[in-house]
């Protein structure tokens, strides 16, 4: 068994797999009267966040409780990280206080990877800047898993803004293990160039390639079974990627209209939170085909399921 | 330089086995405990079976299939899965969990009847009390094992009992069920053989 969970391709199908059995399990809970497990009694989770976020922390906060354990949230505002405390003095702190488990969001790439090598317990990478983010794609996973009945073969377009998409990234590495084909679709200043060069040298040498790339939404619609659209991350955006929010939601808005040309079963998703109007219209969102509050549900069975296998054995 | 020959291991000490129930004998063994459920508890109402995986969950559809044929009266069978519950959670690797399952009605108020393949030092069934605990309220809990070796390291005993087997520790006992194995029959490995 993995030791932290950092990326989507910390994960091969086998274990992938387990996780997504053993958060099916977990969901059972749910809906039982006494909402809790034994099974991380008197094991310490710290959330370490030092970006907003509501509904990862709230998740993560949610299944470590529900599994037992005792959970310390620090965010950086209010604490010593405004005095100017630096990543890794905070992680030795925390070692010090004897964490079994880090849930680290940072709002720096690559911040979970360094974390992992300076303490002793299991780090969880709740998202890294605009590198990966990968219990989430678990979750994306379980939910179309959950809906479909199946992963293997399914036809999943990735739509918006992939460049800054964490949440896009680790998609594209676990469903690609788990056998789904991925489309990436958005304008291509929002593609990652080294992505749409590798579709497009796949295509030239004529062999099937693991992501494809596409500019138009129109075309992919009809053959997909799962659209996953992307907030579009302003916050993250130093330049100007598209002419105007119109233009972009014009071309790459998903509306009733659009909805209405992808196949009777196709799902919508998103991982939230949405910019109602920009990359999905409120008619979407709320429609039957929409799973965004599902996948918020699943998000807490699916991180029980991380957790309780990063922690529970004696696999440290 | 040749390596030097490896040292002669000593010639493998047949582990002995020793059948303790036969395929038929097993059947039989359900069916008494099946009539001593029905006995015990004035004709099985308000019961429910749970069997605790792997091999208990078979025995329970057994037990609840020969009460049925009996007494024609539906006892609702249920899986409980007590992973969580263990108390050496911690000192293996980690291990997958199963389902539980409970039956529509609920165990609130019911009679609920425990169902294992063997019962050793006893800490399966204290971690399916646990688990219990959390998923209702029964009225009471009974216990209903195939096998008794003995050795309990808690203070628990089964109240329906399908065969005492005296053991020492250093042998093991081993369940087969058609459903999980492929056949029927109790086995004891190990000790010395006489």
């Amino acid at each position: 068994m993995i030791r932290h969970l950092l990326s989507g391709a910390d994960l091969d199908a086998a274990t992938a797999t387990r996780i997504l059995d053993t958060a099916a399990e977990m969901a059972t809970v749910a809906g039982r009267e006494v909402k809790k497990l034994p099974a991380l009694r008197g094991r310490t989770v710290v959330n370490l966040f030092y970006e907003d976020s509501t509904r990862t922390r709230i998740s993560f906060e949610a299944a470590a409780k529900r599994l037992s354990a005792d959970v310390i949230n620090f965010s950086a505002k209010g604490s010593s990280v405004a005095k100017g405390e630096s990543l890794k003095d905070t992680a030795l702190t925390l070692q010090a206080m004897g964490a079994d488990a880090v849930v680290v969001r940072h709002p720096a790439s690559g911040a979970a990877n360094r974390l992992a090598e300076w303490v002793d317990g299991s780090v969880v990478n709740a998202g890294d800047g605009t590198h990966e983010h990968p219990t989430q794609a678990l979750l994306d996973a379980y939910t179309m898993r959950s809906r479909l009945g199946r992963l293997a073969g399914l036809s999943v377009a990735v739509v918006g803004d992939v460049l800054h998409s964490r949440v896009a990234r680790s998609n594209v590495l676990l469903l690609s293990t788990l056998g789904a084909k991925v489309t990436l679709v958005g304008p291509p200043t929002l593609i990652p160039v080294d992505w749409a060069t590798r579709a497009a040298t796949a295509n030239t040498a004529g062999q099937a390639p693991d992501i494809s790339v596409c500019y138009d939404l129109d075309a992919v619609l009809p053959t997909s079974d799962v659209v996953m659209m992307l907030r579009v991350q302003r916050e993250r955006m130093s330049d100007s990627y598209f002419p105007s929010a119109r233009e972009y939601a014009r071309r790459y808005g998903l509306d009733g209209q659009r909805m209405r040309r992808l196949p009777e079963h196709a799902i919508v998703m998103h991982p939230g939170p949405m910019n109602r109007g920009m990359e999905i219209t409120p008619e979407v969102a709320d429609s039957a085909r929409s799973t965004i509050v599902e996948q918020v549900t699943n998000g807490v069975s699916v991180r029980m399921a991380v957790l309780y296998l990063l922690l529970g054995g004696n696999n440290a | 330089m040749a390596c030097p020959p490896a040292a002669e291991s000593p010639p493998a000490r047949q582990p002995s086995v020793k059948v303790i129930l036969a395929s038929a004998d097993v059947q039989r063994v359900v069916d008494r405990i099946a009539h001593q459920i029905l006995e015990k508890t004035q004709g099985a109402a308000e019961t429910v079976l749970l069997g605790i995986p792997t091999r208990g969950a078979p025995l329970a559809r057994r037990l609840a299939a020969r009460i049925s044929t009996f007494e024609d009266v539906a006892v609702p069978v249920g899986v409980l899965d007590i992973t969580l519950y263990r108390d050496d959670l911690r000192r293996n690797a980690t291990r997958a969990i199963g389902p539980t399952q409970l039956p529509p009605g609920g165990i609130d108020g019911k009679r609920v009847i425990l169902v294992d393949d063997v019962l050793f030092s006893g800490r399966t069934v204290r971690a399916a009390l646990d688990a219990l605990n959390d998923v209702g309220r029964p009225a009471s809990v009974q216990l209903a094992v195939l096998v008794d070796r003995g050795h309990r390291e808690l203070p628990i005993r089964a109240d329906y009992v399908g065969k005492n087997i005296p053991t020492s520790l250093a042998e093991s006992v081993k369940v087969t069920l058609a459903e999980t194995d492929g056949a029927d029959g109790v086995k004891l490995y190990g000790g010395i053989a006489s």
